[in-house]
């Protein structure tokens, strides 16, 4: 009886522990007062607030599509290396995926700096473009990882026997191939998606000075004193990462109902 | 005679820096059902891959109706290949796998619905149009490959073990399905086969590999009564392989006793192998045959008896249909042509390459 008590009490501290703050936040993104002390009823303020502020809606603007647009590229050359790299002999093929996971542990910090050094050694100015080229980067490595296994189990003989139906190579990939491979290039893409949204620190040293995301944004305001508004944004950010993540995994399910059915 | 249909002109290929194939000449004719049959890891899968269009010879020339197609890609070849492991479509259900082919020759609707019922009857798998490729046994898996590639109507159909994942029972059944599909579609079948039994039920024609050589071309019946040399005699089926002595024309000496036999042209006292089957050796009461010895193992195989005769210090191997206990003491004895001559290798690469050359 303690026991099971016990293994209650302390899962339940975990999740206290992990999700109070974010209800906290969301809490206060609906309260009436400016000070975060005490509670003086529900309203939307913050939120409108949030909505008619030009500089968060341009934040916001930006956010999506750098990562809709970093997230697709990232997919279209991710998804291109695993076919390269899985054609490759064994020796090539495990460095290949070696160097594909270096990125992935490298501290954003140095990813940041070094992409900056980068843009500047060469004379890139600054801004949009940069930031971009920096989320594609970043977001290729996610891709991979996630597109390499579905790659690794189709079958060669499934292109090859389109080949043989009189299939174009090119026909063979986008009829046979790819299907078996779209919940990994899917999954990729949310990943990649998520990772660009979510990302600070790299934006933050690639971004120069004309444009924001909502994260550097958010960063900038915060040394000038806290603002409810972003209390708002915040929580918004957080259900739409929640919501992307619950149809990231939402794929992968149906996989498994189906290799049950059978 | 069938005109020849394809022909490998000197083909090699070589992986890794072993050689695979090595100046390889093939010729298959139209409406010939032959069978490569080899060891695994000899080179069969490689040469269909290379008549396929899968793999490109590093050199020779491959030849369909006269036309050189070596640099043709698979997709622009007038033939079908049904793979090792089915390789169906598994996200397309039945009806879609079988219109593959014919969709992306432009087919009419009509048409292609006509030919998916067509070739669906064909493989006794009538009404399976909407089933889904998981829900079939591995039986009918095949026989959706073999439908979705005769759809197509190929002058030549490229089968790769396509019985290999099969059990006996089923394996032998679709043996019999196989050479029903043939005789009456009327195409050249190329087949892909380890398994010697399945090559010498099959086949017109059976084309014996090791190494990347071909040891022996003939008919089932050529093959097993009179192979070429010591590798084809193992692989085909049992037998009995003994160092012998050839003293003379039509007399050979194995174990310091004379056996007469049929074959001539060897020279005179040649070492050579000498090949029986273990149902052509017989056993006599002591005294009346040509060697004495021993039975020691006697196993019931149905059909047969099989034993052991321990005789001139060589363990032979008997098929009888009469049975002789363990330890009976017993004579051996051997008709003349039933007795197969082969002339010894002189080197490992010649044991490759075969005797005949
Ligand atoms: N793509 C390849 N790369 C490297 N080696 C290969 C390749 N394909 C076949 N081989 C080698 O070639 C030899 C012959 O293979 P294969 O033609 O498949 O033989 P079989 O079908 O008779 O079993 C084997 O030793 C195999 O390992
Ligand atoms: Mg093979």
């Amino acid at each position: 009886m303690i026991g099971r008590f016990f293994k209650r009490f302390y899962l339940a501290t975990i999740f206290v522990f992990l999700y109070a703050p974010i209800a906290a936040l969301m809490v206060l993104s609906f309260n009436s007062s400016k000070y975060m002390s005490k509670w003086t009823g529900f309203s939307l303020t913050w939120y409108e607030q949030l909505f008619s502020s030009e500089l968060i809606m341009s934040a916001l603007r930006n956010t999506l599509v750098i990562a809709l647009l970093s997230a697709l590229i990232a997919t279209v050359i991710g998804t291109a290396a695993c076919l390269g790299i899985n054609h490759m002999k064994k020796v090539p093929r495990t460095l290949m995926m070696g160097m594909n996971n270096i990125p992935l542990m490298n501290a954003d910090i140095v990813t940041g700096i070094s992409l900056m050094l980068c843009f500047i050694a060469f004379g890139v100015s600054l801004g949009f473009g940069t930031v971009l080229i920096a989320h594609i980067t970043f977001n290729i490595p996610y891709v991979v990882l996630s597109v390499m296994p579905k790659v690794k189990q189709t079958e060669k003989s499934t292109y090859e026997a389109a080949l043989d139906l009189g299939a174009s190579p090119l026909k063979a990939f986008f009829k046979v191939v790819f299907p078996d491979i779209l919940p990994g290039v899917l999954s990729g893409f949310l990943l990649a998606f998520t990772m660009s949204l979510d990302d600070f620190i790299i934006t933050h040293f690639t971004k120069g000075a004309g444009i924001n995301t909502l994260s550097t944004l958010i960063y900038s305001e915060v040394r000038k004193g806290i603002k409810p508004s972003l209390y708002a944004l915040s929580t918004i950010l957080f259900l739409a990462v929640l919501i992307l993540l619950v149809i990231g995994n939402l794929p992968k399910k149906k996989n498994h109902e189906a290799i049950k059915e059978r | 005679m069938n005109p020849s249909l394809i022909r490998l002109e000197g083909v090699s290929k070589t992986f890794d820096n072993t050689k695979v194939l090595d100046e390889l000449d093939l010729s298959i004719k139209e409406n010939e059902f032959m069978t490569l049959l080899g060891p695994s890891g000899c080179g069969k899968t490689t040469t269909l891959r290379i008549i396929g269009g899968f793999e490109k010879p590093d050199t020779g020339k491959v030849y369909f109706d006269g036309k050189d197609i070596t640099g043709a890609a698979p997709n622009k070849r007038p033939l079908n290949t049904v793979f090792q492991k089915y390789a169906l479509f598994s996200h397309m259900n039945i009806a879609e796998n079988i219109a593959f082919g014919l969709k992306i020759k432009g087919k009419s609707k009509s048409y292609i619905d006509d030919k998916i019922k067509y070739a669906l009857k064909l493989v006794n798998l009538d009404g399976f149009e909407k089933r889904s490729v998981a829900s079939l046994s591995g039986g009918q898996q095949q026989r959706i490959a073999i439908a979705r590639a005769i759809v197509n109507e190929p002058k030549v159909l490229l089968l790769d073990e396509p019985l290999g994942a099969l059990d006996l029972k089923l394996r032998q059944d679709m043996q019999y399905e196989l050479i029903r599909l043939k005789n009456e579609l009327g195409i050249t079948f190329v087949y892909v086969t380890h398994d010697q039994e399945e090559a010498l039920t099959m086949s017109d024609t059976i084309v014996v590999m090791n190494q990347g050589y071909i040891q022996q071309m003939g008919t089932p019946e050529d093959i097993y009564n009179e192979p070429e040399n010591a590798f084809v005699a193992d692989f085909i089926g049992d037998s009995n392989i003994i160092d012998g002595l050839m003293l003379k024309d039509e007399l050979v000496e194995m174990f310091g006793v004379r056996f007469p036999c049929v074959d001539k042209g060897f020279g005179t006292n040649q070492p050579v192998d000498v090949v029986i089957r273990p149902e052509d050796v017989e056993l006599l009461e002591p005294g009346k045959g040509s060697l004495e010895g021993v039975v020691s193992h006697l196993i019931f195989k149905g059909v047969h008896y099989e034993m052991e005769v321990m005789a001139g210090g060589f363990e032979w191997l008997v098929h009888s249909t009469s049975c002789f206990p363990v330890g009976t003491n017993v004579s051996i004895h051997v008709d003349p042509f039933n007795i197969q001559i082969m002339k010894k290798p002189e080197s490992e690469d010649e044991e490759a390459v075969g005797v005949n050359e």
